[in-house]
C-alpha cells in the first residue's frame, strides 16, 4: 500500500526539519503535553513565569489534554511524530510501553536523578530498574477528609483509627441525619476502586509486601486478606446517598463540599479545589487500621512525571526543563502551587497548606504503598485495574458479592499472568 | 426558478422510474469530471487510512516487532472467553439500542413531519426549530446536561416527579444495570428525533397537491390519507432514515463514553460496539492500546454494517416502488 | 387552498401534541441556560426557579471567559465548517448525479466503494491519516481538517441525494438536452435547483457532526491558532471539572452558537424545502 511511501515521506520531512533546524539551546519553545488541564492556570501563572526568569531564551508552552483523551491522543500524536517536546507521564506501563516504542528517551543521565529514591523511580523505569524514563514530579496520598462541623455535630471527638470506630461514627452520622455519611457513588466506577478498594486495602494486605507477594505469586486475589476489604466495601453501601448508584464523582464532590456529607474518601488532589468551595472547616484521617495496634499503610501513590520526546528539535532545552524539574527549586514550587500534589524527592519540602500538612503527616505513621493493580499485573487482557474498577463498583452495588469479585479477578489474572515460580 | 418546477411538476404522475436510466452516449468524459473530486479526497484521506488500519487486524505485535498472525486474532475474538463475552454482550447491547430507535425515533420522526406538514399550520417554523435542536448539540453537551437532569445530588427530576406527586417512581436510572441502556438509547432518541423528522417532512412537502386533492375527491382525509396515500410515496425516504439509524447505531460510541465513561457501566451493561472497539484500540487508564485487536473488532463491525447495507439496498431498496413527479 | 377540512378540534390536538414535544427538546436547553446564570447555592438549592437578585451571579462565564479566546475559537469552526459543507455539498452532489444519471460500467461498483465510508468510523484510520497531514504539512491548519470532514461527510451526501436525484424528472433533462444544453448544464442548471431541499438536508446533516467534533481537532490541530470551540469547551466539562457555574457556563457558550448558526440557517433549509415541493 502507498501508506508506506507517505510513511517514508513524513520521516524524511521531519528527518529534513531536524537538520535544518540545528538545536540551538536558545531561543527554543518547548511544548508540554498533559493530562492535568486544570492546573492550565498555576502553570501560566507560576510555574512557566519561574522556569522562564531562570532560563532565558526558552519558553514554555503547556498544551493539556482532559485526561479522559490524553493516552488516546498523545499515542496517535507521538505516531505521527507531532506530539510535543515534553511528555507527562502516566505511571507504569503506558510509559514503559511508549519507552520500548522509542517514543521516550532515558534520564539517567539527567543532572539531579539521585534527587529520588528507589520508590519514585520505579514508577517510570525499567522492570530491571536500570533505565528510568520520565523524571518523577508529584504522588498522591489517599484517606478521608471529613466535615469538621458535622463531627461536631453528632459529637465523634476525635477521627475513627479503627474499622469498627469508623463504622460506629457512620452510624452515628446517619442516626443524627443530618449528613449524608458517605459522599461517594459507583457509576463512575474508579472512584469505587482507586478511593475506596485501593485506600483501604493496603491495611490488609499489608501494603507493598502483600503487593510483591500478589506479583510474585505467592499470593492469589482470593486469599482473605484481598477479599477482606471488598468485605469492607460492600458494608460502605447504606451509608451513601440515595441513588448513589448514579451518582458521578462531580456530584459526590459536590455533595461533600456544600456540606451535605460528612466524610468524603478522597484522593490528596482535591484539596485546592475543595478549599475554594467549601465554607466549613475539614479535616483529614488516614484508612482506618482492622483492629488497634495493627500496622497502617497508606496509599501514596506515584502519579504524574516528565519524560522527553526523542523527536524534539529542542533537546537541548528540554534537558534543562527535565533538570529544572528535578531539582528541589521545582519540587518546593510544584508542591505549593499545587497543595495535594506531593514532591517525590527524597528531601522533605514543607508543605503550607494546613490540610495537604495533615495529609503528609500520614507519611510519618504508615508506610507508603501504591496501588496494587499498576505494576505489571493490568499488562494482559483483562486488565486487571480495569477489572478492579467494574468489580468494586459491583460490589458496592450488590451485584457481586466479595467472593465473587476476588473470584472474577482471580480468574481473569490467572487466564494470562504466570509468575515464574 | 418557478418555471422549471412546474416542468418537473407537468411530468405524468406517478411514474415508475428505470433505476439509473439514462442515455449519454457521446462522450462519457463528464462522468469522470463528475466523479473525480468525491472519490479523490474520498479515497485518499478515507478509504487509504482506513484500510492501512483495518490491515492490522492479520497482525500482532510483540515488543514492539510487527508479525503477521493471519486470522489468529479474530479466532481469538471469538473463541476465546475474555473476548468473546464481551463481543457478544456488546452485539447484544447494540441490538437493544437499535431496536428502541427503530420502535421509537423513527415513528415519532414521521409523526412529528406529518403533523408540520399539515397544511396552514401556525408556528411551524418555530416547532421545527425546536425539534431540531436536539441534534444540533454536541454529546458533550446533550450527555452532560442529561446527566444533570437525571443525577440523584442536584434533584431536578426527583423534584418533578414529586410535583406530580410520583416520587417514588425515580430510580437512578443510569446507575442500574437494568435501565442505564434504555436511558442511553432514549437520550439518543430524544437527541437524533430530528432527523429523520426532517428527511420525512422534506419528503412529505415534495407530495404534488394534485396528489392530495384527488384523494380528497375521493373523500379520503385525515389519518386515512395520511395511511393510504402519503405513506406509501415516502416509504423510500422511511428506508433511508432506518437505514441511516442502522449504520448510524452500530458506529455510535461518543454518547455512552460521554455519560458512562469508556468501561460503559455499570458492569459493562451499556458497551456497545463502539465503546468495546475504542476502548481495545485506544485502551483506557492502565490497559494499553491494542490497534491489532481493535481492527479486528472494526473489521467484524464493517462486516455486520456491510451486511446490514447491503439486505437493505439488495432486497429492499431494489423492491421498492419509487415515484418521479 | 381551501381543501383543508380538518376540525378546529383536531387542529387544537395537533397543536397540544406538538407543544408537548416542544417543551421536551427545550427544558433540559433552557435548564442549562438559566442555572448558568445562578450563583453555586442557588443551582444546588433551587434548580428549578429563575435567577433573581439573590441568586443572579454570572462568576461562571467569568471563570470561562477568562480563560480563552472565545471568539477566535468560534472564528475557526466557522471557517472549518463553512468550508467542509461548501465541499461536500458540491463534490457530494456531483458525484451523486454522475452514479444516478449515467450507466457505465463501474456504477455499482463505485457506489458501493462510496458506501463503506458509512459503514467504518473514520476515526480508526487516526493515526494513517495524522501521518498523511503531517507529510503534506496541513497539520494545525484550516484545511488539513475541511479534508477530513469532506471524505467524513462524503459517503452520506452522495447516499442522499442520489436517492433524491432519482427522483427528478427524466423528461425535464432530456428536454434539456434536446434543446441542446451540456451535461455540465443540466446538472448545476436543472438539477441542483430541483434537489435544493435535499441539498440543505444535506448540509444541515453535514454540520452536526463537524461543529460538534472533538477528536480530530484535537490530534489534528490542537494548536491555539486553529482551535475550535467544541475544543476548547471541552476543557472545561472534561472529567475532573466540579465547578458547575464554569460548565454550565461552557455549555451555554457552546449551546448558543449553535443555535444562532442553525435559526440563520434554517430559514435558508425551509425555503430550500418550500421551494422544491412549490405549492
Amino acid at each position: 500500500m502507498s501508506m508506506k511511501a507517505v510513511t517514508s515521506w513524513a520521516l524524511a520531512g521531519v528527518a529534513l526539519a531536524a537538520v535544518a533546524l540545528p538545536a540551538r539551546a536558545a531561543d527554543a519553545t518547548l511544548t508540554i503535553e498533559s493530562w492535568r488541564n486544570d492546573d492550565l492556570p498555576i502553570w501560566q501563572e507560576k510555574i512557566v513565569p519561574a522556569f522562564e526568569k531562570s532560563h532565558p531564551g526558552i519558553k514554555l508552552n503547556f498544551q493539556p489534554t482532559a485526561p479522559k483523551e490524553y493516552n488516546a491522543a498523545l499515542n496517535s500524536k507521538l505516531d505521527a511524530g507531532t506530539a510535543g517536546d515534553i511528555i507527562a507521564c502516566r505511571p507504569f506501563d503506558a510509559s514503559l510501553d511508549l519507552f520500548k516504542k522509542k517514543e521516550l528517551t532515558s534520564v539517567n543521565d539527567i543532572p539531579g536523578m539521585n534527587n529520588f529514591g528507589p520508590v519514585a523511580k520505579a514508577g517510570w523505569s525499567t522492570d530491571d530498574g536500570a533505565t528510568t524514563f520520565c523524571v518523577p514530579v508529584a504522588a498522591v496520598l489517599h484517606g478521608f477528609i471529613y466535615n469538621k462541623d458535622a463531627f461536631k455535630k453528632v459529637g465523634i471527638a476525635t477521627p475513627p483509627a479503627t474499622a469498627d470506630e469508623f463504622f460506629a461514627d457512620l452510624d452515628k452520622i446517619k442516626k443524627d441525619g443530618t449528613y449524608v455519611p458517605l459522599a461517594m457513588g459507583t457509576p463512575d466506577q474508579w472512584e469505587a476502586a482507586t478511593m475506596g478498594y485501593q485506600v483501604i486495602g493496603p491495611n490488609y494486605w499489608h501494603g507493598e509486601d502483600g503487593r510483591k507477594a500478589l506479583i510474585a505469586g505467592k499470593e492469589k486475589l482470593t486469599d482473605p486478606e484481598w477479599v477482606e476489604p471488598f468485605r469492607q466495601l460492600a458494608r460502605w453501601a447504606p451509608y451513601m446517598g440515595d441513588g448513589f448508584k448514579a451518582q458521578s464523582y462531580p456530584d459526590s464532590q459536590n455533595m461533600f463540599t456544600l456540606g451535605r456529607a460528612a466524610i468524603y474518601p478522597a484522593g490528596s488532589w482535591e484539596i485546592a479545589q475543595f478549599e475554594s468551595q467549601a465554607q466549613f472547616p475539614m479535616g483529614a484521617f488516614p484508612a482506618p487500621v482492622p483492629k488497634a495496634g495493627d500496622p497502617c499503610y497508606l496509599s501514596d501513590h506515584v502519579d504524574i512525571a516528565f519524560g522527553m520526546n526523542p523527536k524534539t528539535k529542542s533537546p537541548e532545552a528540554a534537558k534543562a526543563f527535565l533538570t529544572w524539574v528535578a531539582s528541589p527549586d521545582f519540587a518546593k514550587l510544584y508542591s505549593n502551587a499545587l497543595p495535594g500534589f506531593f514532591s517525590l524527592q527524597t528531601q522533605p519540602i514543607d508543605v503550607e497548606n494546613p490540610l495537604a500538612k495533615e495529609f503528609v503527616s500520614f507519611r510519618k505513621d504508615c508506610k507508603s504503598t501504591i496501588r496494587s493493580t499498576y505494576q505489571i499485573l493490568s499488562r494482559g487482557t483483562p486488565n486487571l485495574e480495569n477489572e478492579t474498577w467494574v468489580e468494586s463498583a459491583n460490589v458496592i452495588n450488590g451485584t457481586d458479592t466479595p467472593e465473587q469479585a476476588a473470584a472474577k479477578l482471580q480468574k481473569g489474572l490467572d487466564s494470562w499472568y504466570h509468575p515464574a515460580k | 426558478m418557478t418555471d422549471v418546477d412546474h416542468l418537473a411538476l407537468d411530468a405524468p404522475l406517478p411514474a415508475l422510474a428505470a433505476p439509473g436510466a439514462a442515455p449519454a452516449r457521446r462522450h462519457r468524459l463528464h462522468i469522470a469530471v463528475f466523479l473525480a473530486p468525491a472519490l479523490l479526497v474520498y479515497t485518499a484521506v478515507m478509504i487509504v487510512p482506513l484500510f492501512d488500519t483495518l490491515r492490522l487486524a492479520l497482525y500482532t505485535r510483540v515488543d514492539g516487532v510487527s508479525a503477521f498472525v493471519g486470522l489468529a486474532n479474530f479466532r481469538a475474538l471469538f473463541g476465546e472467553p475474555r473476548w468473546s463475552e464481551h463481543l457478544w454482550s456488546a452485539l447484544g447491547n447494540n441490538l437493544v439500542f437499535f431496536l428502541i430507535h427503530m420502535l421509537l425515533q423513527n415513528p415519532i420522526g414521521v409523526a412529528l413531519a406529518a403533523m408540520l406538514s399539515l397544511p396552514r399550520l401556525r408556528g411551524g417554523a418555530f416547532y421545527r426549530t425546536a425539534f431540531f435542536l436536539p441534534t444540533m448539540l454536541s454529546f458533550v453537551i446533550v450527555g452532560f446536561t442529561w446527566k444533570l437532569i437525571l443525577s440523584p445530588i442536584w434533584g431536578v427530576t426527583p423534584m418533578l416527579l414529586g410535583a406530580v406527586g410520583l416520587k417514588g417512581w425515580f430510580h437512578p436510572w443510569l446507575g442500574q444495570e437494568s435501565s442505564a441502556l434504555i436511558t442511553l438509547a432514549l437520550i439518543s432518541v430524544w437527541q437524533y428525533v430530528g432527523i429523520p423528522m426532517m428527511l420525512i417532512y422534506a419528503a412529505l412537502l415534495g407530495i404534488p397537491d394534485e396528489v392530495v386533492e384527488a384523494a380528497e375527491l375521493d373523500g379520503i382525509t385525515g389519518f386515512s390519507q395520511f395511511l393510504k396515500i402519503k405513506l406509501p410515496l415516502i416509504w423510500p425516504t422511511i428506508g433511508i432514515c432506518s437505514i441511516l439509524t442502522f449504520v448510524g447505531n452500530f458506529n455510535a460510541f461518543d454518547l455512552i463514553y460521554t455519560v458512562q465513561g469508556a468501561l460503559a457501566g455499570p458492569n459493562f451493561s451499556t458497551d456497545i460496539l463502539g465503546t468495546f472497539l475504542f476502548r481495545t484500540f485506544f485502551g483506557n487508564q492502565l490497559q494499553l492500546g491494542d490497534p491489532n485487536m481493535g481492527a479486528a473488532i472494526a473489521t467484524v463491525m464493517f462486516a455486520i454494517i456491510l451486511v446490514g447495507v447491503s439486505v437493505y439496498l439488495f432486497g429492499i431498496q431494489r423492491r421498492m416502488r419509487r415515484y418521479q413527479f | 387552498m381551501d381543501r383543508s377540512r380538518s376540525s378546529p378540534l383536531g387542529r387544537g390536538l395537533v397543536h397540544v401534541a406538538l407543544l408537548a414535544y416542544t417543551a421536551l427538546c427545550l427544558a433540559p436547553v433552557l435548564l442549562v441556560v438559566v442555572n448558568s446564570f445562578k450563583s453555586r447555592r442557588a443551582i444546588f438549592a433551587a434548580p428549578l426557579t429563575w435567577p433573581d437578585a439573590s441568586s443572579f451571579d454570572l462568576v461562571g462565564y467569568r471563570t470561562v471567559l477568562g480563560q480563552g479566546v472565545f471568539l477566535n475559537y468560534f472564528i475557526n469552526s466557522m471557517i472549518v465548517t463553512v468550508g467542509s459543507i461548501a465541499a461536500v455539498l458540491l463534490f457530494g452532489a456531483m458525484a451523486a448525479f454522475a452514479l444516478s444519471e449515467y450507466r457505465f460500467r463501474l456504477n455499482t461498483a463505485l457506489g458501493l466503494f462510496l458506501a463503506l465510508g458509512i459503514m467504518v468510523p473514520i476515526r480508526l484510520g487516526t493515526v494513517s491519516i495524522l501521518q498523511m497531514m503531517v507529510a503534506a504539512r496541513l497539520v494545525d491548519t484550516h484545511l488539513g481538517l475541511i479534508l477530513i470532514y469532506t471524505a467524513q461527510g462524503l459517503p452520506v451526501a452522495v447516499f442522499i441525494l442520489s436517492e433524491f436525484m432519482q427522483g427528478v424528472s427524466k423528461d425535464l433533462k432530456d428536454a434539456g438536452r434536446i434543446d441542446g444544453l451540456g451535461e455540465y448544464t443540466i446538472f448545476f442548471r436543472l438539477v441542483l435547483p430541483l434537489v435544493r431541499p435535499a441539498l440543505a438536508t444535506v448540509a444541515v446533516f453535514t454540520m452536526v457532526p463537524i461543529w460538534n467534533d472533538l477528536w480530530f481537532p484535537l490530534i489534528v490541530a490542537p494548536g491555539e491558532a486553529t482551535r475550535t470551540v467544541t475544543l476548547g469547551a471541552q476543557s472545561f466539562i472534561g472529567q475532573f471539572v466540579t465547578n458547575w457555574n464554569a460548565v454550565l457556563a461552557a455549555l451555554t457558550l457552546a449551546i448558543l452558537p449553535v443555535l444562532a448558526l442553525y435559526l440563520a440557517f434554517s430559514r435558508q433549509l425551509i425555503r430550500g424545502i418550500t421551494a422544491g415541493a412549490v405549492k
